[in-house]
């Protein structure tokens, strides 16, 4: 399957669920979509596009809580960006972790680094400051100031 | 005003090698759980690299890994010059590679010597980890530095391979293929070792796509991925060499993979000192006067597979998001899949066999009893059993 099938695959299938996508290079893309259909879209590129799920980085901007989910397709190196937009509010999105491991880790770092909740999530615990860390206060939020007094 | 401190002493001495912790759950002596818990060193990386400038963050993300500390700034250049849209020079390019190249032979040869540790070879150990020695000296030589070579700049190196070194480089490549036939003889023909290592710690194709692993962990269970093939950056194209794969998924074939891919190593290298003699000297680098808005993901294979930075830049002088993804953090999962079910000598193994980085993510492993959930053995011990198995099933083959 070559990046632009993948791609073509996906616009066929998710095109009313698909807000953008951007080409940045042969091999770079983003495709920002809504996110309750992020359990679909991955189940496609996992499962039938063979794609392989590198990692996820959350990020807090203006517009919410951001999530890129990093796939590659390693046979054409492409890398594709999932990318949904989160409230402010109400930071929450299914987990991956039912449908393959490799989010399972990840996942748990951005609950607790971040605060967004991954529903149906088989085990939410902390991964990094497990028991030594303040419940609510997520150190990777813009509002956290680094304050050393 | 006074102020509460929390100052943890713990869970680790000091002296251990790397702060994390194993807790294998056992029945008598197979393990029937894992549980693993980290942060005890969190360090705040990807934090802290917003408050640094695009020049400083280099020297930030190079102190991630003191074995493969390079793989990080490649793969940061990679993916800050694909914001920028730019192509390096050529020799900056072979000078990359070189350096990425050296680390991986280090780093593999540091690899054999623990494997060895692991299973009660000290002399594999002794030897290993001699043979290393002159690599680092190579990079003394090259960077002035044994590790953390401080090399790599956005648009290119920040020092120069000079023709008169390439000679020493050469001398010292082919001493070491010597030592690496010895050293790959002394590892595949054992059948001690082969007792140990094959059919132990066994992760299928599905098992790599599950958890997502790479490097040698996933090549040595028959999946060819490699960055460098894949999406080939720095000068790996303009080289020939193949991608080594095994299709056991076993602890032998992840040495067997380690091993093989140390001469493609030296291969590569002296096709990049032959590409060097080609260009003119001095042009190392382009200079980039900014960082233009945009998303930039770079990968690098590193000696334990890809390593992965996503960098979001808004056009000023720092990253918005900076996000780093080490190889270990998603082998070190597979312990799920290899570990369970395997007798506690054979788990040391299989743990060590994915090469994990915890710098980058302690070696220690605590085995508890699954039912009462009593301590039964420390990382020391179990190292211990580890080599009395091997010294077992020697004197049964002499």
């Amino acid at each position: 399957m070559t990046a632009e099938s993948i791609i073509k695959g996906l616009s066929e299938r998710f095109g009313s669920d698909i807000s953008d996508t951007v080409k940045r290079n042969e091999k770079r893309y983003v495709v920002t979509i809504n996110p309750g259909s992020l359990l679909k879209v991955a189940e496609y590129l996992y499962k039938e596009a063979q794609c392989r799920f590198i990692i996820a980085t959350a990020l807090h901007t203006k517009r919410g809580f951001e999530i890129h989910y990093h796939f590659s397709k390693d046979e054409t190196g492409l890398v594709l960006n999932v990318h949904v937009i989160l409230s402010h509010e109400n930071p929450r999105i299914e987990s991956l972790s039912n449908m393959f491991n490799a989010s399972n880790w990840i996942e748990r770092e951005m609950h607790e680094l971040f605060g967004i909740d991954f529903l149906n999530h088989p085990n939410q615990e902390k991964l990094i400051s497990e028991g030594n860390w303040a419940e609510g206060v997520y150190p990777y939020r813009k509002e956290f100031k680094q304050t050393i007094k | 005003m006074s102020r509460k401190f929390f100052i943890p002493i713990g869970p680790y001495h000091p002296l251990q090698e790397e702060p994390e912790l194993f807790k294998l759950y056992c029945e008598g002596e197979i393990v029937k759980d894992i549980k693993w818990e980290t942060g005890y060193n969190h360090r705040g990386i990807e934090k802290l690299s917003e408050s640094k400038t695009y020049d400083q963050v280099f020297f930030l993300v190079e102190r991630i890994c003191g074995i493969c500390s390079t793989s990080h700034p490649f793969a940061f250049a990679n993916a800050v010059e694909e914001i920028c849209r730019i192509e390096i020079p050529d020799r900056a390019k072979y000078i990359r590679s070189i350096i990425g190249e050296l680390e991986r032979i280090h780093s593999h040869l540091l690899w054999v010597g623990l494997a060895g540790h692991f299973l009660g070879y000290n002399t594999v150990f002794m030897w290993a980890w001699k043979y290393r020695e002159p690599v680092l000296d190579l990079f003394e030589m090259i960077t002035g530095n044994r590790n953390s070579y401080a090399m790599f700049k956005i648009g290119g190196v920040r020092r120069d391979i000079e023709g008169a070194k390439i000679p020493t480089i050469r001398r010292v490549l082919s001493e070491l293929k010597k030592k690496t036939d010895l050293l790959t003889g002394a590892v595949m023909d054992d059948p001690v070792i082969h007792a140990r290592t094959k059919g132990v710690g066994i992760l299928t194709k599905q098992d790599i796509m599950d958890f997502g692993a790479v490097g040698p962990t996933a090549r040595a269970s028959g999946v060819a991925i490699d960055v460098r093939k894949n999406d080939p950056y720095a000068a790996y194209p303009l080289v020939n060499w193949k991608v080594i794969t095994a299709e056991e998924g076993d602890v032998f074939a992840k040495a067997q993979v380690r091993l093989l891919e140390m001469y493609e190593s030296i291969s590569i290298i002296e096709q990049c000192l032959d590409g060097l003699l080609k260009e003119k000297e001095g042009q190392t680098e382009i200079k980039v006067k900014n960082i233009p808005e945009g998303i930039g993901t770079g990968r690098a294979e590193a000696p334990r597979g890809e390593v992965f930075h996503c960098v979001f830049s808004d056009g000023s002088n720092s990253p918005v998001r900076h996000k780093i993804r080490a190889p270990s953090y998603v082998n070190i999962a597979t312990f799920k899949k290899s570990c369970i079910g395997q007798s506690i000598s054979d788990a040391t193994i299989s743990l060590a066999a994915v090469d994990p980085c915890y710098c980058c993510t302690e070696r220690m492993a605590v085995a508890y009893d699954l039912h009462t959930g009593e301590k039964i053995m420390n990382g020391a011990d179990i190292i211990k059993a580890s080599a009395e198995k091997t010294r077992e099933i020697m004197t049964k083959t002499k």
